[in-house]
């Protein structure tokens, strides 16, 4: 499909105007594109076609042709006759053709959506007031946008099970199901999970697991985000929030290297759930279970709220003059981190520079799913090559670092919120150093260190991650931090100011782009935050292949070095 | 008075079902030339049995009435893929018997149909999918094929040819649904019995696990056996021009002698069979209305007239009796010859009630894959169980109409066709009985919106 780079297209002539569209794509697609929606329930760009719904039913039409001599057949104007199919086709399952003609207006289509519509309704439970899906919900939606308004059913309906736990995090009301077969599609072809499925028949249809199996995938709560109506819902996030309440915010997800694109919903500075958004490039419309109950870390107990100076709180300001007073004239280790920021990587690499500091670094990792789970469970292990505080890929261990405060070339320490005790180092060995902490939660060696200075969680500051692809994609900050706290970027800066001399460094995320793009040779050259893309930017990481990469082939993810061999 | 020419049977497929002494058995069909044409079709180019059956004209016997040559002519033969041959044994449509009595009394004849016909498309496999209900149907097929495995006739080096098909049994497992081809497509894959989409998924593209597939009728695939014996040329001159070979109908209702009569196409006019084959009603009855080609096919009204034009321009107008039985007939009076079961009411049915019956039939037997036709199904029969006993509306007759009409050209398959045929007809034609059911006035407390 793909000539001189760029996609092939065709013309259709949509509701009577000659469009342009990529071939071979569907006519719920292809009006869209257009702006013209068709309303659709079991359609799902990134799931097989159902056609089950019967919601996305146009009219079409074909140029005539005919059967024996395949010539177009002319009318008495001489032009080509359309086909029209005598009846609605389906949008999703039918593809556009050089010439085809859609109506997505007119009144065969209009009334095959009221009547769709209705029949959806009829054994649907009028239950909204206490539906969580209401606001978000599409057969709300489509009731008003294509329904008639009014019942003319006054039978019994249907009654089927109510508050099915179908796992861990998925709660069912059977009721509301319109039978769309999203969530079984979802199971058998992302996740190859097959354990949902329909049993009975007809209207009595329901939905459920098979015997002895359970929803318990760590990807089980992306059926409830593509539940059109409230049948599946969360179960963490049930009768919590009306969701007209919440803010939605774009973010990227800390769970792993993957960096999943996500949607932070809160209200009043409190965060309420975590949702995918779509990325095709990155991880289509889905994330992980696990990467969803992240934000219930920003309000955990071992948070930590309040600066200390040795034991005793004290204000952030002291908190930091007190740790640049520790590190004057001290041969300075710094331990970066993965989890941080690109900036704040930039940063803590100037300061380390100036400081002629000695840099470690350690990583976290774990198994692949093969989805968008990756072995590093890291965000941002790449932005440590890419803003070079680092040029060797990390261990998990920090093995160095005790050797080098025995060899007695490191005798102060600033840690970025590792945990020293779980990486390998001997604690003795800290004891005799003086030690400032950045970091959002409690640890053996916050517990032990001279100064800890709080810092802020990813939903509470903005910034950038650059994936296992090598894709730069841009957080925006969701709530505000707790009282008092500021940017972990702030803090650096501030060191930076104190500690070397001249040092004029803003805190401000553009001007320190300004500096980070500055160099050639950098992949970032040349790039503002302010017009990173909402799906990212991919880089050129090519320069660190020879690096052991822990990650396996996974959704939109080749290792560097396939990557490489398929392309040629 | 002229004594009137009473049209007589012309029995091809179930010429020695009936007969005394005849059984399913291998060693009295070979008695009576049995697999002779297997033996002839053996020896013959595929194609040239694709050409003859072609030729022939014979229309599928199912329901939609398809030529079954075309349907052979589609199938995708360059896909490198293997290709199955399916038998759709899964009779299903109330008021249809006749598939029952092949399968029951001449099982044979329908292994030598298959195998010349797999033969012809080249199946590397061939199944007979065959309704739940129909158990002992099951055991004489599985049976009749041992018996044709043993002799050759079927399974490995058919005859000593180079050529193995395999036939196997699969029992449905009661549904109506199965019927349909793609739906029976996904049962046999194990799967449940939801019909596919058309397109892309034409069953001789991709079919039975993506392959290209045929599935075709018990009687069309017998057809095929007496094509091969008498020549597609023969064989089209039976019957009349599009509507070649003779059909079984199987009549039941209100008349003396329900059963099944297989004539040539067009041989005999409702009327005569009505009242010449069956003996007419019951003593003291009249006619009402007749259903000419299973449940889903649309209800005929005793005293209407029908004109028009044929397909080949001759003028007609035609009370019910006059209606000539074959494909074309009661196409042309705006029903179908479907699966040729005829249905006959007389003047003691409540209308309402038939279409209650028949509306819970299809609520019953709807798959309820796609929207309109599983909850329209149902709540067609509510209503209809509604105004049954007791509760009617004068609203309701339009209401059933809408509902009917918002199922018809809807759904994934035609099923929706099936379900909503009868209650558009039953309300077109009997929408009186329909509106006297509200006069009575209800015996309950007034409905209650909920």
């Amino acid at each position: 499909m793909i000539s001189n780079g760029k996609p092939s297209t065709i013309n259709i002539i949509l509701d009577g105007k000659e469009v342009e569209v990529p071939a071979g794509i569907n006519l719920v697609e292809a009006a869209g594109i257009h702006g013209t929606e068709v309303p659709h329930y079991c359609y799902h760009p990134q799931l097989s076609v159902a056609g089950n719904c019967r919601m996305c039913l146009v009219e079409m039409g074909t140029p005539m042709r005919d059967r024996a001599t395949g010539e177009a057949v002319l009318d008495e104007n001489g032009i080509q006759k359309i086909g029209w199919v005598p009846k609605p086709v389906i949008g999703c399952g039918t593809n556009v053709s050089p010439g085809m003609h859609v109506k997505t207006k007119s009144s065969m289509v209009t009334e095959s959506r009221e009547g769709i519509m209705e029949f959806l309704l009829v054994n649907h439970p009028l239950d909204c007031p206490i539906c969580d899906q209401a606001g978000e919900c599409r057969l709300q939606e489509f009731a008003t946008d294509y329904g008639r308004g009014y019942s003319r059913y006054v039978e019994r309906k249907n009654v089927k099970p109510k508050r099915t736990k179908l796992g861990p995090r998925v709660t069912l009301d059977d009721e509301r199901c319109i039978l769309c077969s999203r969530c079984i599609r979802f199971c058998q072809e992302v996740v190859d999970d097959d354990v949902l499925g329909f049993v009975d028949r007809g209207s009595f249809s329901t939905l459920t697991c098979f015997p002895g199996k359970e929803l318990s995938n760590n990807y089980s709560l992306n059926t409830v985000d593509l539940c059109p109506v409230g049948a599946l819902t969360s179960t963490d996030f049930r009768f919590k929030m009306r969701v007209w309440f919440l803010k939605e915010s774009p973010s990227i997800c800390v769970e792993s290297s993957a960096g999943s694109n996500i949607l932070v919903s809160s209200r009043e500075g409190k965060i309420h759930r975590i949702t995918p958004r779509r990325n095709d490039s990155v991880n289509d419309s889905w994330m992980t279970d696990s990467g969803r109950v992240l934000y219930k870390k920003v309000s955990s107990d071992s948070r930590l709220l309040s600066a200390s100076v040795s034991g005793n709180a004290s204000s952030l300001t002291e908190a930091i003059s007190a740790a640049s007073e520790m590190f004057k004239d001290k041969k300075l280790g710094v331990v970066g981190s993965c989890k941080s920021s690109v900036e704040e990587q930039y940063l803590l690499n100037k300061l380390s520079k100036n400081l002629k500091a000695k840099k470690f670094l350690r990583g976290h990792f774990g198994k692949d799913d093969g989805i968008l789970l990756s072995a590093d469970r890291t965000p941002n292990l790449r932005g440590n090559l890419v803003t070079g505080f680092s040029n060797k890929y990390p261990s998990d261990q920090l093995s160095d670092l005790s050797i080098s405060i025995q060899k007695k070339q490191v005798n102060a320490l600033l840690v970025i919120g590792e945990d020293l005790s779980e990486s390998g180092v001997d604690l003795e060995d800290l004891k005799s150093i003086p030690i400032v902490f950045l970091g959002t939660h409690q640890n053996a060696t916050a517990d032990f260190s001279d100064v800890v200075i709080p810092t802020l969680t990813s939903f509470e500051k903005s910034g950038s991650f650059i994936n296992r692809s090598f894709r730069l994609q841009s957080f925006k900050q969701a709530i505000p931090g707790p009282v008092g706290l500021l940017p972990d970027l702030h803090v650096i800066a501030s060191l930076i100011n104190a500690l070397c001399e001249d040092a004029e460094q803003s805190s401000d995320l553009a001007s320190i782009w300004k500096q980070m793009s500055k160099s050639r040779t950098n992949p970032l050259h040349g790039l503002i935050f302010s017009k990173i893309p909402g799906d990212g930017l991919q880089l050129d990481g090519s320069k660190w292949n020879s690096l052991p990469f822990i990650e396996k082939k996974a959704m939109h993810f080749s290792p560097l070095k396939q990557l490489q061999k398929s392309k040629i | 008075m002229i004594k009137k020419n009473i049209p007589k049977e012309r029995r091809i497929i179930l010429k020695y079902a009936d007969d005394p002494g005849y059984s399913n058995k291998m060693n009295c069909y070979l008695k009576n030339g049995g697999y002779k044409m297997l033996k002839k079709a053996i020896k013959m180019k595929p194609d040239e049995i694709g050409e003859e059956v072609l030729k022939s004209g014979v229309r599928g016997r199912g329901g939609a009435g398809f030529p079954a040559g075309m349907k052979w002519k589609f199938l995708d033969r360059k896909s490198g893929k293997p290709i199955y041959l399916i038998c759709n044994a899964d009779e299903s449509e109330p008021g249809t018997f006749k598939d029952r009595q092949i399968m029951y009394k001449d099982p044979h004849q329908l292994i030598e149909g298959m195998m010349i016909a797999a033969y012809a498309i080249q199946a590397k496999q061939a199944f007979i999918y065959i309704r739940a209900e129909f158990f002992e149907g099951a055991r004489i097929l599985e049976e009749a094929i041992a018996e044709a495995k043993a002799k050759k006739f079927c399974g490995d080096k058919i005859l000593g040819s180079s050529y193995s098909c395999d036939l196997i049994v699969h029992r449905g497992a009661g549904a109506y649904i199965c019927g349909e081809e793609t739906g029976l497509i996904e049962s046999l894959e194990g799967k449940r019995p939801n019909p596919r989409i058309k397109p892309p998924y034409f069953p001789a593209v991709l079919g039975l696990y993506q392959c290209p597939t045929i599935v075709n009728n018990v009687e069309t695939l017998c057809n095929v056996k007496h094509i091969m014996q008498m020549g597609g040329e023969a064989f089209s001159k039976i019957g009349k021009p599009n509507n070649t070979g003779t059909r079984i109908w199987c009549v039941s209702g209100h008349v003396k002698k329900p059963g099944y009569y297989e004539f040539e196409c067009g041989a005999l006019t409702l009327g005569e069979m009505i009242y010449d084959i069956c003996g007419g009603l019951l003593p003291g009855r009249t006619l009402k209305a007749v259903i000419p080609g299973g449940s889903s096919s649309k209800v005929l009204r005793a005293d209407e007239r029908f004109t028009g034009k044929l397909k080949d321009g001759t003028e007609f107008d035609w009370g019910i009796d006059d209606i000539p039985l074959d494909f074309d007939g009661p196409a042309s009076v705006g029903s179908m010859s479907g699966s040729g079961g005829i249905i006959v009411m007389d003047d003691t049915v409540d209308m309402v009630e038939a279409m209650a019956n028949i509306n819970a039939f299809y609520a019953h037997e709807s798959c309820g894959q796609c929207t309109p036709c599983r909850e329209g199904s149902l709540w067609m029969r509510k209503i209809t169980k509604r105004m049954c006993s007791g509760d009617a509306r004068k609203e309701d007759a339009d209401l059933l109409l809408s509902v009917a009409n918002q199922i018809e050209g809807r759904t994934i398959c035609a099923f929706g066709e099936a379900a909503s045929w009868p209650t558009q007809s039953f309300i077109a034609k009997f929408r009186g009985e329909f509106q006297d059911k509200a006069k009575h006035g209800s015996s309950k407390p007034k409905l209650q919106l909920i």
